[in-house]
């Protein structure tokens, strides 16, 4: 059993190592390799020893509070959480870890900066694991912003790549200006309640007495501080998780090395904005009791939830890159889970990002084992045929594309995602959860079954699938693990047994009777069906020959798969619209700078100066009208007026010294006397 | 040593190694830059020695002396230090050291540089220790000087325009201070700091000004205002700045913004503040619009810039702001929301401090790739640094995330207690100051992705030196103390808590 007071300790050995690692010459290849593989297996044991732990008493919050530093006469205070919410989420992102840093190892072999990259593999775990057992949304703010910069510096690990290095800033750039959001509620949250302690006996910002007076602070037009806290929390987490519309960070982050891709989509960087709303759910539902609110916090994360669900998938029918293809369903995806904690279900929110991390991870692993074999060839249209030349990835992939389209009652994601639309669909609000839920499920099965055809079927076309055989153990072996765990992962969660539902809410929840949702079980399982069979007759039918074809979507609708192949020019309309924006008022400092602020100054000195000028030319002219010696007069008052400037303030200079000496002395003889 | 010899030495002995210097025609240059080094380096030690005296319990001067000595005029010879002296001594103890070995490493004359640096030195940290206008302002002065002949002497291609700048706007400023003291004098009788401070609370002295005029009181006000305005700088005072900054050679830069800056901060605090709280009380509006200015605009153009240190110039002036804008939330809020108060006021002396560090090390880091390519700090000359020299970029890295405000690094502290103070007292002002931050996250990025990351191009394209031993020396210390303060903010905090705590119950100093 693990005490709260230690929980530290988790997050805090891959920051030792991390620490050590960036210590280390350059030269030392094997030692951050090694001790972030100890250091992220202490992790995992420690994870499983808190997990149980908290399992024992599922709704005490354990909690060890301390005080960093005092501002005044305040004390700013942190501290460590241990519930069942957390362990299970350090469990998940330990675990994932783990089986990537082995993946990594294989992957990178060749790389001279591999030393480099376990060293920011840990810095990022370490972060996330502190930010998932933070007692205070002050240090989970902390945490969050080193993930920030964890993801910004392995994104941009092969810097000397531009589109690498634009990636990485492009990913900072966006979410913080989702931190932004994230500060001010912060702010607020501290204002109003004096306190960032989630649970401290009674005094923590999402216990009772708090979250009745936050919602209690009526704003004009209705709006309470519960509501609007909720929502500049969420704003933080809609930069961080890839939600619409900052969405457009997550598909670029994939120029980082593919193992980065895997923690980032599964584990370490989009799970934190769902994790943060799942764990201040308390707080964003603060509000769903009044009736004078115009829009409740949690209702906006539904919005927001379904719009990404169903925009992420529609963006991935159209994406040729294997890793983009990935990369939209991790946006569609998080939407799901966004969505399902605005209808309320923050549980089965963190079902889905359990499950998601166990298949994502599977999935990008495989593409990267794809990758790998086939000399970093990552357009499926010039991969195909390789099932038969990596039989070991196809399978595992395979069965990651059951787990996230949801094959019925085997797989994983089946089950989660069953609970989110379950939820959807019995929200009073409004439909558009439910709707844009089931839309996705076609998707989802369409796109990911075009992306299997494309890579794994018909015949290779290009040199990369051509000689490309299967991975390394070291490689295989992960995915094996993940493999059983998207399938496995679903059971501990099903309507018979809900052992998670219960587990995470510390109450009890009763299990369904299997009337209850069948119907909606085999509609979503009719509509997988649908999305698969359409997939299958379009690409998997006749396999793609040529890398050249158009895609078969492009055939039929042009515009609209040129549409979304341009991923419906939201950077473009951001650059001309946001960024021309921050240009412009770039220009307009710079404009007043030389202007108006440095311009009066000029301005005095040069009126001076061109009076003198315009004197002498004029003397000049009327005296000599002689173009050239007043030409040669204006340059000689320049030189003088330059000599006489400098020398006047050198000289001006001396006279100071001189001046507070003599003072100085006379002063000082003065005093003494 | 008794305290106040201790206070006397701090200031003396960086002058009497300029002095040293100065008589020492035959010193060879080894042996010059050995003293000037043991010089400079006396202030982190005096500064050690008092903060060993330091009662965490006294709110006011733990430290004073203060005798007669022009009777006749009313001057003491009164110097003293509270907690917010003792921050802003250290440091000046731990960026002069390292700001003078900067300046001589390369330099020429370095007899000359070191004892104009000294000079530099010991008047900024007159400014820091005096509590009578006389020495203090004397100080204030005297560090115009070397200061002036340091960025002429040694500096870029048009150090001449650019010193002559810096020295009319802050001889400018100064004469306003001069009358105003003097109007302050004429009509009290002292100069004293703490005596007027005290004249005020006892609400005297708006009669005595009154006495000279129906508008003493303004003009006085009005006169510090811009002497100190200028020197922070408060927008839209600024504008002897960038050139300033990116002419001066690289130490003397680090000092300026590192320190110097830092004395019209601390002017703010401990002559406007307590002096006429009632006039900032009631121009807070527009002054807070101003630090707003500075802010925003020091973000917007530090985007705009293409030169290292033009853009450091500009991150400078919103950095500054932010401390200024706390001042000026709180003032205008009187004693409003005590805790927000003292957030604000702990937030602005740590950000000062912090920001000292973190811009000292970006101003460091660019006269490296300056030197290092033989001409300016213009993005478009390099690429592709951290491949040549990775050790550099890491360290570099680590100063630019601290300017960047990132939690774990000493720069987050600081600025999130100002907007923990200043959301409570003026949420909107909190909420506009923010898009500085992002901002400022993609002015730094961008200069970053454009120097060090991209292949190797430009200047680095041939050969591109690591850092040496005395180079990381320098940078590794500050790199050290920006982890360590981010991690244990307490250092810092412990010496200005007693201070911030009564200033939020009185809002005067104690």
């Amino acid at each position: 059993m693990l005490p709260a007071s230690q929980l530290w300790l988790i997050p805090a050995l891959p920051l030792v190592a991390a620490a050590i690692g960036a210590a280390a010459p350059r030269t030392a290849r094997r030692l951050p390799v090694f001790l972030a593989l100890a250091a992220i297996t202490g992790s995992l044991l420690l994870s499983v020893v808190a997990l149980v732990g908290a399992l024992a008493a599922p709704a005490a919050k354990l909690t060890a509070n301390f005080t960093w530093f005092v501002a005044g006469s305040t004390a700013v205070r942190l501290g460590w959480l241990l519930d069942p919410l957390g362990a299970l989420m350090s469990v998940m992102v330990c675990a994932v870890s783990v089986l990537v840093f082995i993946f990594s190892i294989a992957y990178l072999r060749a790389d001279p900066r591999l030393g480099r990259f376990f060293t920011c593999l840990s810095l990022f775990v370490a972060a996330m694991l502190g930010l998932l057992v933070a007692n205070s949304l002050l240090l989970l703010l902390l945490c969050w912003e080193l993930v920030g910069l964890a993801s910004y510096l392995l994104i941009g690990f092969w810097f000397d790549r531009p589109s690498a290095a634009a990636a990485a800033k492009k990913a900072f750039v966006i979410t913080r200006l989702g931190d932004l959001g994230f500060l001010l509620g912060l702010l607020w949250l501290f204002q109003a309640t004096g306190s960032s302690l989630f649970y401290d006996g009674g005094a923590g910002v999402l216990e009772a007495g708090a979250l009745e007076r936050l919602a209690a602070t009526v704003l004009p037009g209705g709006w309470t501080a519960a509501t609007g806290i909720g929502l500049l929390l969420f704003a933080g987490a809609v930069g961080k998780s890839g939600q619409f519309p900052l969405h457009v960070w997550l598909p670029d982050a994939m120029e980082g090395p593919t193992p980065v891709s895997a923690l980032i989509h599964a584990a370490t960087m989009v799970a934190a904005g769902v994790f943060l709303v799942a764990r201040v759910f308390p707080l964003m539902a603060a509000d769903q009791g009044l009736a004078a609110v115009p829009v409740h916090a949690l209702t906006a994360v539904a919005v927001v939830g379904s719009i990404t669900a169903l925009l992420g998938a529609v963006l991935a029918v159209a994406q040729t890159d294997m890793k983009r293809v990935l990369a939209y369903s991790t946006v569609s995806q998080l939407g799901y889970m966004m969505l399902a904690v605005g209808v309320g279900a923050w549980v089965a929110a963190v079902f889905h990002l359990i499950t998601h991390a166990c298949f994502k991870a599977l999935l990008f692993l495989g593409s990267g084992s794809v990758i790998h074999a086939a000399h970093h060839e990552q357009d499926s249209r010039r991969l195909g045929g390789l099932a038969g030349r990596m039989r070991f990835t196809y399978v595992t992939f395979l069965l990651g594309t059951g787990a996230l389209v949801g094959l019925p009652l085997v797989f994983s994601g089946f089950w989660s995602k069953e609970a989110i639309l379950h939820a959807a669909e019995l929200w009073p609000v409004s439909h558009l959860p439910f709707v844009a839920g089931l839309t996705g499920v076609v998707l989802t099965a369409f796109y990911m079954t075009r992306l299997v055809c494309e890579t794994f079927l018909g015949r290779p076309r290009g040199e990369g699938a051509e000689h490309a055989h299967e991975s390394p153990r070291v490689m295989t072996l992960p995915l094996a693990v993940l493999a059983v765990a998207s399938v496995a992962a679903g059971w501990i969660g099903t309507p018979a047994w809900p052992w998670l539902q219960s587990r995470l809410t510390g109450a009890p929840v009763a299990a369904q009777a299997w009337s209850d949702g069948l119907g909606l079980m085999l509609f979503s399982t009719v509509l997988v069906g649908v999305g698969i069979a359409a997939g299958w007759w379009m690409y998997g039918r006749r396999p793609r020959v040529d890398a050249r074809a158009l895609d078969p979507l492009a055939q039929r609708w042009p515009r609209v798969f040129a549409a979304l192949a341009a991923r419906l020019w939201f950077d473009e309309l951001y650059a001309a619209t946001l960024g021309r924006l921050l240009r412009g008022a770039a220009a307009l400092a710079a404009w007043l700078e030389r202007w108006v602020w440095g311009g009066v100054v000029g301005l005095t000195g040069r009126v001076a100066e061109t009076t003198g000028e315009v004197n002498r030319a004029i003397d000049e002219d009327g005296l000599n009208t002689g173009f050239d010696r007043a030409s040669d007069g204006l340059r000689r008052t320049a030189q003088q007026y330059s000599r006489a400037q400098t020398g006047d303030v050198q000289g001006y200079l001396r006279a100071v010294v001189v001046g507070l000496a003599v003072l100085a002395l006379l002063l000082i003889w003065g005093g003494v006397r | 040593m008794n305290a106040s010899m201790l206070l006397t030495g701090l200031v003396a002995v960086p002058w009497l190694g300029a002095l040293l210097l100065g008589i020492g025609g035959s010193l060879p240059a080894r042996a010059a830059r050995a003293l000037a080094v043991l010089a400079s380096a006396s202030t982190l030690v005096f500064g050690v020695l008092l903060l060993a005296r330091f009662d965490p319990a006294l709110p006011g001067l733990f430290v004073e002396q203060r005798v007669p000595w022009i009777r006749s005029l009313g001057i003491d010879y009164h110097l003293g230090l509270d907690g917010m002296g003792l921050l802003f001594v250290l440091l000046t103890g731990v960026l002069g050291p390292l700001a003078l070995v900067t300046t001589l490493r390369r330099a020429t004359r370095v007899r000359a540089a070191g004892a104009w640096f000294l000079l530099l030195q010991g008047s900024a940290l007159g400014v820091f220790v005096a509590l009578d206008f006389f020495p203090w302002f004397i100080c204030w002065e005297l560090s115009l000087v070397p200061a002036f002949f340091l960025i002429r002497g040694w500096g870029g291609a048009n150090a001449g325009a650019a010193s002559y700048r810096f020295v009319v706007f802050t001889l400018a400023g100064s004469a306003g201070l001069l009358l105003a003291f003097a109007a302050l004098y004429a009509a009290t009788g002292t100069m004293n700091f703490t005596d007027l401070a005290r004249l005020r609370a006892a609400g005297e002295l708006a009669g005595h000004l009154g006495a000279l005029g129906a508008w003493a009181t303004a003009l006085a006000f009005l006169g510090v205002l811009v002497g100190l305005g200028v020197k922070a700088p408060l927008f839209p005072f600024h504008s002897w700045m960038p050139a300033t900054y990116a002419e001066a050679p690289a130490g003397v830069s680090m000092f300026l913004t590192g320190v110097m800056s830092k004395m019209g901060v601390y002017g703010f605090f401990r002559l406007l503040w307590p002096i006429f709280p009632e006039e900032l009380r009631a121009h807070a509006g527009p002054l807070l619009v101003m630090a707003l200015g500075g802010v925003v605009f020091g973000a917007l153009a530090a985007l705009r810039s293409g030169n290292l240190r033009h853009m450091l110039a500009y991150s400078s002036l919103n950095h500054v702001s932010y401390c200024l804008l706390a001042l000026f939330a709180v003032a205008g809020a009187g004693p409003a929301d005590g805790v927000a108060v003292e957030a604000a006021l702990a937030g602005a002396l740590l950000q000062a401090f912090n920001h000292g560090l973190s811009a000292a090390a970006l101003f460091f880091v660019a006269g490296i790739l300056e030197q290092r390519s033989g001409g300016n700090s213009d993005f478009a000359r390099f690429g592709g640094v951290r491949n040549a020299a990775p050790r550099f970029a890491l360290l570099a890295g680590v100063a630019l995330f601290s300017s960047l405000g990132l939690p774990g690094l000493n720069g987050f502290v600081g600025e999130f207690l100002i907007f923990r103070g200043v959301f409570a007292l003026q949420p909107v002002v909190a909420a506009v100051a923010t898009v500085a931050l992002l901002v400022t996250a993609i002015f730094l990025l961008s200069f970053w992705q454009r120097v060090f990351h991209g292949p190797r191009a430009g200047a680095v394209a041939g050969e591109f030196a690591d850092l040496d031993a005395a180079e990381w020396r320098v940078l590794g210390s500050l790199v050290f103390l920006m982890i360590l303060l981010g991690v244990a903010p307490q250092l810092l905090a412990g010496l200005i808590n007693p201070l911030a705590t009564s200033w939020a119950a009185s809002l005067t100093l104690p």
